[in-house]
């Protein structure tokens, strides 16, 4: 089982499992049947050394043995010189892949700063991970609240990049849209989703529906949120093995033998 | 492990009849081995001050998905301050009279600290029935009307001998375990917010596993998100059994004896 979407470190406004040693969250990872977990971190959603960030996560990760911790480490475009962190994550931490927090880091999905670190994070063949939400925002400390961001723009950026391999995490809040948008981006062929924020009766089957079960990814959103709400989504979905297979492992492999 | 789910609605499901909705829910917590549901209004969209007759169709509605799968569910009566002598009809109707066994979930756009919920509350104590109350402490600002793990406490107070389960335990659950931590009657319900994880952790921690109940809050909701706020728990396995269902078995104790239903 490949989990996409874990996270390292302090999250800012509360203890989570885990989050002062990477070596606990691999074992807690490890005997939740995971044989790999894409990790980005909490520091990047706040701290303004980017570079430092990275170099800590890519650390970690190191630290857990080859291949089981894949580092994606944060870029933000809105920050001075960028491009360097975007070039460090690739050619100095040889990562496949790079995580943005777009809400967090101030800026929309129509900012040509963003348009600029898409289209050369694909020159770099990196997959591109927008965690298009962290929290509800209902549950935010009231005097930071951070409302999600609005992936609209990305139904006009994706196809004019193909070669783009966008993984849109944390992505509940819109599941019900049915918006001229929502659905060119659901149906766009680089761009996937993961299954964190996906809910409600038979939330997993009309995600698949609407998208591909090509493009479904495991992703918990670990260990923000407990890693069992994802498991039991892909076990209770009824879907065929091999669906099931593809959304645990299949598909993020296919994303990462294109890297 | 005997799973049973406080907290459910008809809503946000396919299907046209009410009969025809329980049975999606019904496969679907077969597959999570989920046992019964405590059904209650919301097959229609949230409706501010619903007329006395929409609320009794949303409780015929109710009934009739428990008629249909009478070992998968029980009903709990929607009841509306805005309209107290109704609600007193409607509670005899549905509860003494009727198959139902509790109240809940109290949805409407009166807090319920007002004294409006005095005389449903008394009429919950003639029957010994619990009373599910949604609340939320919402970052961004409450609804008009929309009650408050403080606003329960303040109810649950005034009725020391009814015992109330703060629905969502008010979303921001670590203010709303704490509101509640005092007033021994007042249960969390860890239903139909993200699964954050050490929400169980820090309600088991500070009320003890006693005072914890799992719901989901389907349809909106899913099974798997809520059941894995306690399956992903770091609590003994003897803690989650309660959550999951001992302790609302043992609420709901008295009124399914004088009913002679199953538990």
């Amino acid at each position: 089982m490949i989990d996409t979407n874990v996270e390292l470190f302090r999250w800012p406004f509360r203890r989570l499992t885990g989050d002062d040693d990477a070596g606990d969250l691999v074992a807690r990872l490890h005997k939740k049947g995971v044989t790999q977990a894409w990790a980005g971190s909490y520091e990047g959603l706040l701290c303004r050394d980017v570079a430092g960030v990275n170099m800590r996560l890519a650390a970690a990760c190191r630290e857990q043995g080859a291949d089981y911790l894949k580092p994606f480490g944060c870029v933000n475009p809105k920050s001075p010189d960028w491009e360097e962190d975007l070039r460090r994550c690739h050619e100095q931490h040889h990562m496949v892949g790079i995580r943005l927090y777009p809400n967090y880091h101030g800026y929309t999905l129509v900012d040509p700063a963003f348009t600029k670190l898409a289209s050369l994070a694909a020159n770099r063949n990196l997959i591109v991970q927008i965690a298009l939400s962290m929290e509800d925002i209902r549950t935010q400390f009231p005097l930071m609240l951070v409302p999600p961001a609005d992936p609209a723009p990305l139904a006009e950026l994706a196809p004019r990049i193909p070669n783009l391999r966008l993984v849109l995490l944390n992505a509940g809040h819109w599941a019900g849209d049915e918006t001229t948008s929502i659905r060119q981006i659901r149906s766009a062929k680089n761009v996937y989703f993961d299954i964190s924020m996906n809910e409600g009766i038979g939330g997993l089957a009309r995600l698949i529906a609407a998208t591909s079960p090509q493009r479904v990814v495991f992703g918990s959103h670990y260990p923000f949120f407990y890693f069992e709400s994802a498991l039991l989504k892909v076990k209770s979905a009824g879907l065929p093995r091999d669906q099931e297979f593809a959304i645990y492992e299949g598909n993020a492999r296919t994303l990462l033998k294109q890297a | 492990m005997r799973i049973w789910d406080v907290h459910s609605h008809l809503g946000q499901l396919p299907g046209d009849t009410p009969e025809a909705r329980m049975k999606v829910l019904v496969e679907h917590m077969d597959r999570l081995g989920i046992e019964r549901l405590i059904l209650s209004q919301g097959y229609d969209e949230f409706i501010y001050h619903p007329t006395p007759q929409q609320v009794r169709e949303e409780n015929d509605r109710v009934m009739r998905a428990v008629k249909h799968f009478p070992d998968r569910a029980y009903g709990a009566v929607y009841l509306s301050p805005d309209n107290v002598e109704f609600s007193l009809e409607e509670f005899d109707r549905c509860v003494r009279d009727g198959p139902m066994v509790s109240i809940g979930e109290l949805e409407t756009d009166v807090r319920c600290n007002s004294p409006a919920l005095d005389p449903i509350v008394e009429r919950a104590i003639s029957m010994n029935v619990p009373i599910l109350q949604h609340t939320w402490t919402n970052a961004t600002g409450n609804g008009p009307g929309e009650s408050t793990p403080h606003d329960l406490v303040e109810l649950a107070r005034r009725h020391p001998q009814v015992q109330f389960i703060c629905g969502h335990t008010g979303g921001n659950w670590e203010l709303g375990i704490r509101t509640i931590r005092d007033t021994k009657n007042v249960y969390a319900e860890i239903a139909g917010s993200d699964p954050t994880s050490g929400f169980t952790e820090m309600a088991v921690r500070e009320l003890g596993a006693e005072r914890v109940i799992y719901g989901s809050d389907v349809g909106g909701r899913s099974f798997a998100s809520q059941m894995a706020k306690v399956i992903g728990a770091e609590i003994p396995e003897s803690a989650k059994e309660l959550i999951l269902g001992g302790n609302l078995r043992r609420l709901l104790q008295p009124v399914l004896k004088a009913k002679g239903l199953p538990s």
